[in-house]
């Protein structure tokens, strides 16, 4: 690979993961905060309320954090990616500018309303500002996602001679087929990831003895959201996005499940094993057979195409990458469903509060979540790989033709420090919230 | 149709260099007047509190550019890929330095967080500047050498300087010093700017003081200014005949010099006020003569060999701008709506109100 593609590359997918630990918290965390504000107005007891404005610092945090690492991918389309932007921007800069003009605009307007206005509006105006940002943040995934999706499968365009891509059809933006899933996934994943967070802090408390009413109800809240979201977060809609991978890039779906090789019948489904590139096969592997055909086309024969059926341009360029992150996501999303599951029955025998090692389970999941977030996502933008557009314009031809490689790790270099400092300072900050505790009323 | 975006897109970037423009100078002011402990924490406040919701603006008048304007887009964010880099690591700093200097109590942490928002609102006034200034110069479109372009297409790529510094250089960089001339005109406008909003906005002790400060500094930036006019006349014959053919655009260098003069009188006003109109106007004709002065230009070729970069050769396709049309006006109406609710919200001085805290 030249120099240039892949210092490209790897400042958008370091920058872009960077970011992307900040929304994947707001937009679920959002949708939780409107639910402890919509009880604290159905029953006024103070808690919820308390809770409420307790986890909107924590998304205040990380809302900033996720602004200042926003702009630079905004940026980076015109930068860095000149050539696909030129010929591509009149379809994908319309979700884009949309995006800034109405998710983002909700999002930072109402954010410092919900703040600083909470005895100016009266609480129902304040209920409403919460759930602006909510909206803000969910119409911020869904155009993103349109963006996404137009990449992964584009549709409702025409190449010109001069080989831009122009819009035809702006509604077909919106009925992608490849949208729905991947937005309803997408923000389920977030919402596993806040109602973690959620309950991680309230196991803290409770581990702790300390602010032991708000530790049960973040806890339970987080454990009762957190199970539910698991579950839809596979089914149906990891399970309607993987047939749409199937469907749509067939040799993306043969990398990410690890087939080498067609079978004469149905597809077995991998488990564990590492790609070995030289020799075209899994060492170590550990298949159940005939699965993956029955989960993709609910037929037990049905035969898969392995990656030995596709060109070698037409496969991912990193299939191991590829095949990593599809098994990590799924396998850690797999043990969510367990964890989640046990902790919702204890808390239905009233012994979760009690239960040390569950606690403690759930207390340092935490960071799992965002992991599997982000492999969900390099599987969706691995996948993609040769193309940046699939089927149309290749990752190669999508570079600025004019910046240098020099100057891309220059500015990735620079990147990658800032990046440390900021995210230093947000586990402090982070930490320094969540010791406080929701009880803390300076600020 | 590309005339229409072309405006919305002028108008959202001038609101945003009013609106982010008085904290990016309260900023300049923090960093060299403000010595109380009461004062640096009023003015960083009367600064902090929308500067997300400022930067809005910003964030929207890019990406209408880039749905509007795609190839412009691509073409000049890679040909000044490095000071945009630059200025986003300078919006990073100067982020969290306002979110994060009341985080804690110790006194370092504040002066740090300080010293990062004051030192970046002023380079990033600079570096915006440079950046007009480099639009007003125009570049090597096409990197042209020795008559041959080296890139298609029109698109270019600029170093920070050439070594003579010069703007007549056929090479030019993103420093020379006439860009650097109007990146200090910049930072004197939004200096003045700042400052007028702090009187406007704060009762910190300074504010008669900043009043000596806003007349001193307004006395260089109408010496600067005529001095880069005469330049800009060199550089470009044509520079005066859009006003020639259409008189009503005099309206912009008209509102930018009763901007200029009122400002001398800060210290008669009776209103707080009625600086920061006066600097708004400076503001909003200076960004508006610019583009009424180039116009339908967007960038100026430097060479024989490509041409000029203009709304028209840069614009997308008819069908999306039309397209756009449909939320982009209810976008623009809900920004606009909101802005002036906010700005009615919080009228008044913000060390009497109880919000913040």
């Amino acid at each position: 690979m030249e120099d240039i593609i892949f210092y490209d590359r790897l400042q958008f997918a370091f920058t872009i993961t960077f970011h992307y630990i900040f929304p994947q918290l707001t937009m679920g965390l959002s949708l939780l905060i409107v639910f402890f504000k919509w009880k604290f107005l159905r029953t006024s007891t103070e808690k919820y309320n308390n809770a409420a404005k307790f986890l909107m610092k924590i998304f205040a945090i990380n809302f900033t954090m996720g602004v200042i690492t926003g702009i630079p991918m905004e940026f980076q389309f015109g930068t860095n990616w000149a050539k696909f932007s030129e010929l591509t921007g009149g379809i994908i800069g319309q979700t884009l500018a949309m995006e800034g003009l109405f998710s983002f605009f909700l999002e930072s307007s109402f954010l410092a309303l919900f703040i600083f206005g909470e005895k100016l509006m009266g609480q129902k105006l304040h209920f409403l500002t919460g759930f602006l940002v909510f909206l803000g943040s969910w119409a911020s995934g869904y155009l993103i996602l349109a963006t996404n999706s137009w990449m992964q499968h584009p549709v409702g365009f025409e190449i010109l001679e001069n080989g831009k891509y122009v819009l035809s059809n702006f509604s077909a933006l919106f009925s992608n087929p490849w949208l729905l899933p991947s937005f309803l996934h997408n923000q389920m994943a977030s919402l596993v990831t806040s109602s973690f967070v959620v309950a991680s802090i309230g196991a803290f408390y409770v581990l702790r003895e300390k602010h032991l009413e708000y530790g049960k109800l973040l806890l339970k809240t987080g454990v009762i959201f957190g199970l539910i979201a698991s579950l839809l977060v596979a089914f149906p809609t990891g399970d309607w996005n993987a047939k749409n991978v199937a469907k749509y890039q067939p040799a993306a779906f043969a990398a990410m499940e690890g087939i080498f090789e067609t079978e004469h019948a149905g597809a077995e489904i991998v488990l564990v094993g590492q790609p070995n590139m030289r020799e075209k096969k899994l060492d170590n592997k550990l298949a159940v057979p005939n699965i993956l055909s029955f989960l993709t086309y609910q037929d037990w024969g049905k035969q898969i195409k392995g990656m030995d059926k596709f060109a070698e341009d037409e496969l991912p360029d990193n299939i191991p990458a590829l095949y990593y992150s599809y098994h990590i996501m799924v396998g850690l999303g797999t043990i969510f469903i367990g964890i989640m599951f046990l902790a919702a029955f204890l808390l239905w025998r009233k012994k979760l509060f009690t239960f040390k090692p569950v606690l403690w389970a759930i207390m340092l999941l935490a960071p799992f979540p965002y992991i599997a977030n982000i492999t969900g996502w390099y599987t969706a933008e691995l996948g993609r790989q040769p193309y940046l557009v699939y089927g149309y314009l290749k990752t190669a031809d999508g570079v600025s033709p004019t910046v240098s490689s020099g100057n891309t790790l220059f500015t990735l270099m620079g990147f990658i420090g800032i990046y440390l400092l900021l995210g230093l300072l947000f586990l402090l900050l982070v930490g320094k919230t969540i010791h406080e505790g929701p009880n803390n009323k300076s600020h | 149709m590309e005339i229409f975006w072309y405006i919305i897109i002028a108008v959202i970037m001038a609101v945003f260099f009013i609106l982010d423009g008085y904290d990016f100078g309260a900023g300049i002011i923090h960093l060299f007047m403000a010595k109380k402990e009461e004062d640096k924490l009023v003015i960083a406040k009367s600064a902090g509190l929308f500067w997300d919701a400022n930067e809005v603006w910003f964030v929207v008048a890019g990406g209408l550019l880039f749905m509007a304007f795609p190839t412009y887009y691509s073409i000049v964010f890679s040909g000044f890929y490095l000071p945009l880099m630059i200025i986003l690591w300078l919006m990073i700093f100067r982020a969290i330095g306002l979110e994060f200097r009341n985080q804690f109590r110790y006194q370092m942490w504040k002066d740090i967080w300080d010293k990062a928002f004051g030192i970046s609102s002023l380079l990033l006034a600079l570096f915006f500047g440079v950046g007009l200034g480099n639009v007003v110069r125009g570049v090597n479109i096409g990197g042209v050498e020795n008559g041959v372009s080296l890139y298609e297409n029109s698109y270019f790529f600029l170093p920070l300087w050439n070594p003579e510094f010069s703007p007549l250089n056929n090479h030019p960089g993103i420093f020379d010093w006439f860009t650097i001339i109007i990146g200090v005109i910049s930072v004197l406008t939004i200096a003045i700017h700042g400052a007028n909003w702090i009187i406007y906005k704060t009762n910190s002790t300074i504010n008669e003081k900043l009043k000596t400060t806003i007349v001193r500094l307004n006395i260089a930036l109408l010496i600067l200014t005529l001095f880069s006019l005469n330049f800009w006349r060199n550089l470009h014959n044509s520079f005066f005949d859009n006003f020639w053919d259409n008189w009503f655009l005099l309206l912009f260098p008209i509102i930018f010099f009763t901007g200029i003069i009122g400002t001398f009188f800060v210290k008669k006003f009776k209103k707080s006020g009625h600086g920061f109109m006066f600097s708004t106007m400076v503001i909003l004709g200076g960004i508006t003569s610019t583009l009424a002065s180039l116009f339908p230009i967007i960038m100026p070729s430097r060479n024989n060999v490509n041409d000029d970069l203009t709304i028209y050769n840069m614009a997308a396709e008819n069908y999306e701008l039309t397209t756009a049309l449909s939320w982009g006006i209810v976008g623009v109406i809900l920004m606009t709506t909101y802005l002036i609710v906010r700005l009615r919200l919080t009228r008044g001085k913000i060390d009497d109100m109880e919000y913040g805290h």
